[in-house]
């Protein structure tokens, strides 16, 4: 067996104390904070990382996922085991829900995805819950907007990100001070790399869906991109449904996450795979495809 | 790229680029990345796109730094993008920034979590205005490290007699600052020469090319081994049955290496006590050293809250309300004589006063200028401040975690200078 502390390489170890101290910053400097959990393989390193940081105390903040609805089923079963496991309070809240009050219009057509109405579920829950700080497991090697974010990023009374006008952070001093109404995204893991993220699981052994390792699904090609099939989801008449060997890269709303044919059925393999690949992770998001600045977009309207 | 599962035990080097647009700045980290194979073909792609719709005529890789809209449409660098990659040897991360005067601040920013400095010179033109300031700042930010690249030596026929008249000027710039670790290196990042391939045009250079260079440059990134500083972020205390008693501090370790066993005081109080345990995650370590993230316990309970600081009993900071550093101004509001602003030292927060401007730094010539002292955004001053309590800090030269602040504006909550105590 492995051992679970060690952590052999140096850049992890120090990637790891960098988002350790943030999260901690966290705890210290906010009132409501949730972190946002997704059942990615991103948000569940955080949960590891908010362990390490308080232990033996309990996380200090409440799991907070924004369902579309339009999940792989075998992540929210893994989300309500992990939230039990480890004794965490969990908030669940529905784009459904907010479709249903009239809060935000379902996309219509074959590309429909509830992705960008997450950001309204997200900023009403914001609102109502008072929540001062979320958590989030973004990266700056996800996507160019991203490379601009702030580990503590400020969001006016509307849940806005005002990319031109944000605070400088210097070394480890970061400032949360904000007036009421306002509130922060934080990403303690804003440094990390997807190579980062998975040679972080493998050296902490830290348990993952099942999906992220090769299993047979049906699927079928948009664009050059390979989604998972679902009974809701419009085919256009080019496209065809069949079964293979596959494995989620990223794991989001079902609707735009793109899958990868692997065989890849252990980490090591995995992390092999990734290392070779020359496509980044979220060239198989169909949200990014959408325009050029769609992520700085939906990230100024209130997104992860 | 040799990674097999598990990888080699890579270090991490964080540097930080400044540069105007035309200096090739862009053009280097593009050859880096491309060179490397670090660009993915969606991201190349994205530029070909890009470029197309902005009418470039050339592959233009400064598109994959820039990326906000504004940034693509106006074609410039506003803010610092960071930019990772790694080869077998060690990963990066690239702090790029604006090189222009008006954008200053960013180049602070980018510079306050650097380990090295990567500094551009034109071959044609030598060292410049921007070059002192570039290397002002690296000098003022304490980057130990600092890589001269000279530039577009393809445009002065390879010439090692430019490059040699360009590195003595260097010298001359490195001996009135505080920059111990210089190197020189001429190359042409439009063609790739001695970036991360050996020049062929340029035989009589025999050290390293770029990449060779930062993946094996030895960076101490532990500036302070010697001094015992453990900044207090937070409590933990459990209140489970299993850890009933458990009270741990929460912090990462600024300075020196810690132990258990060790008698430490806690400021401000001045209590003294012995480590207990340092943990981290059920694993109790029997050291640990600065970086490090961890909990500490002590032998007696002793009231410490966030802001309060374990040093070495027979190493004490110093302890004063007056308090003299070097600040670089943030803010479209000038800063006052008089101003009143939150100050933050490490997880520590006080009052504080602007009591004095001693000078205003020109970062072109280096002079001092003693008559206009209005400290606009941007400007790099010598000040005094008075704090509502007494802190306890380094100077920044001996510790750059404990001898460094912001000051935050209270009524708009904005982080408006960095400071650098001397």
């Amino acid at each position: 067996m492995k051992n679970q502390i060690n952590i052999s390489d140096e850049h992890l170890k120090e990637l790891e104390d960098e988002a350790i101290f943030v999260m901690r910053e966290v705890a210290a400097q906010f009132e409501k904070k949730v972190l946002l959990f997704s059942g990615g393989k991103d948000s569940i390193v955080l949960v590891h990382l908010a362990r390490k940081a308080f232990w033996p105390a309990r996380i200090p903040f409440t799991l907070m996922h924004i369902d579309t609805g339009h999940n792989f089923e075998e992540t929210l079963k893994f989300r309500d085991d992990l939230a039990k496991e480890f004794g965490a309070e969990l908030i669940v809240k529905y784009v459904q829900d907010s479709i249903d009050k009239g809060r935000v219009v379902e996309e219509l057509g074959v590309n429909a995805s509830r992705n960008k109405a997450q950001s309204v579920t997200l900023l009403d829950a914001v609102e109502e819950l008072q929540i001062d700080v979320a958590i989030g497991g973004g990266r700056r090697d996800e996507e160019k907007a991203r490379a601009k974010e702030r580990f503590f990023s400020h969001r006016n009374e509307f849940g806005q990100w005002d990319p031109k006008n944000q605070r400088p952070e210097l070394w480890n001093i970061f400032n949360g001070r904000k007036h009421s109404g306002e509130h922060f995204r934080v990403f303690p893991i804003s440094n990390w790399t997807e190579l980062d993220v998975w040679q972080y699981i493998l050296n902490e052994n830290i348990k993952l869906p099942e999906l992220y390792y090769t299993h047979k699904r049906k699927i079928f090609n948009r664009n050059g991109v390979y989604l998972a099939w679902a009974p809701f989801m419009q085919l256009k008449p080019n496209e065809e449904v069949f079964e293979t060997d596959v494995r989620c890269r990223t794991i989001g709303d079902i609707t735009c996450t793109g899958v990868t044919l692997s065989k890849a059925d252990s980490l090591e393999e995995i992390i092999a795979e990734i290392a070779a690949t020359r496509v980044t992770e979220r060239g198989g998001r169909y949200d990014d495809k959408r325009s050029e600045a769609a992520m700085e977009d939906r990230k100024k309207e209130g997104y992860f | 790229m040799g990674i097999n599962g598990k990888s080699t035990n890579k270090s991490l080097l964080r540097f930080t680029t400044a540069g105007s647009v035309d200096d090739g700045k862009s053009t280097l980290i593009g050859r880096l990345l491309y060179d490397s194979k670090s660009i993915f073909e969606d991201q190349m792609e994205h530029i070909v796109q890009s470029g197309k719709r902005l009418g470039r005529e050339e592959l233009d890789l400064s598109l994959l730094t820039d990326g906000l809209r504004a940034e693509r449409e106006q074609g410039i660098t506003i803010d610092v993008a960071y930019r990772y990659f790694a080869t077998p040897a060690r990963k990066f991360i690239i702090a790029d920034t604006p090189g222009h005067i008006q954008y200053t601040r960013n180049m602070v920013t980018g510079a306050s979590t650097a380990d090295l400095a990567v500094i551009l010179i034109d071959a044609r033109k030598g060292v410049l205005e921007q070059t002192i300031r570039h290397s002002y700042i690296a000098s003022l930010l304490d980057i130990r490290h600092t890589i001269f690249c000279i530039n577009k030596m393809d445009m002065v026929d390879w010439s090692e007699k430019v490059f040699t008249k360009i590195k003595e000027e260097l010298g001359l710039l490195i001996n009135k600052l505080n920059i111990s670790d210089a190197h020189f290196i001429p190359l042409s990042a439009k063609y790739g020469d001695n970036v991360v391939d050996r020049s062929e045009n340029m035989k009589w250079y025999n050290g390293k090319t770029f990449l060779g260079l930062i993946e094996t440059i030895e960076i101490r990134k532990n500036k302070n081994p010697e001094n015992q500083r453990f900044p207090v972020q937070t409590i933990i205390r459990p209140h489970t049955t299993e850890f009933h008693d458990y009270r741990g501090y929460a912090g990462r370790i600024a300075g020196g290496v810690f132990r258990p066993g060790d008698e430490i005081t806690v400021l401000p109080s001045l209590r003294k006590s012995k480590i207990k345990s340092i943990d981290v995650l059920g694993k109790t370590l029997s050291e640990s050293i600065a970086g490090d993230s961890v909990a500490i316990s002590l032998e007696d309970e002793i009231d410490i809250s966030r802001g309060d600081m374990l040093v070495a009993s027979n190493d004490i900071p110093v302890i004063s309300q007056d308090i003299k550093l070097m600040i670089c101004w943030f803010n479209e509001r000038p800063m006052k004589v008089g101003g009143k602003y939150l100050i933050r030292l490490n997880s520590n927060e006080s009052g504080g006063i602007i009591k004095n401007i001693s000078y205003r730094m020109n970062i072109n010539t280096l002079e001092h200028d003693f008559e206009n002292t209005t400290v606009n955004m941007n400007d790099i001053a010598e000040i005094t401040i008075k704090t509502s309590k007494p802190l306890f800090f380094d100077s920044y030269k001996k510790n750059n975690i404990t001898g460094s602040m912001i000051f935050v504006d209270e009524g708009t909550n904005e982080t408006v200078a960095a400071g650098m105590i001397l």
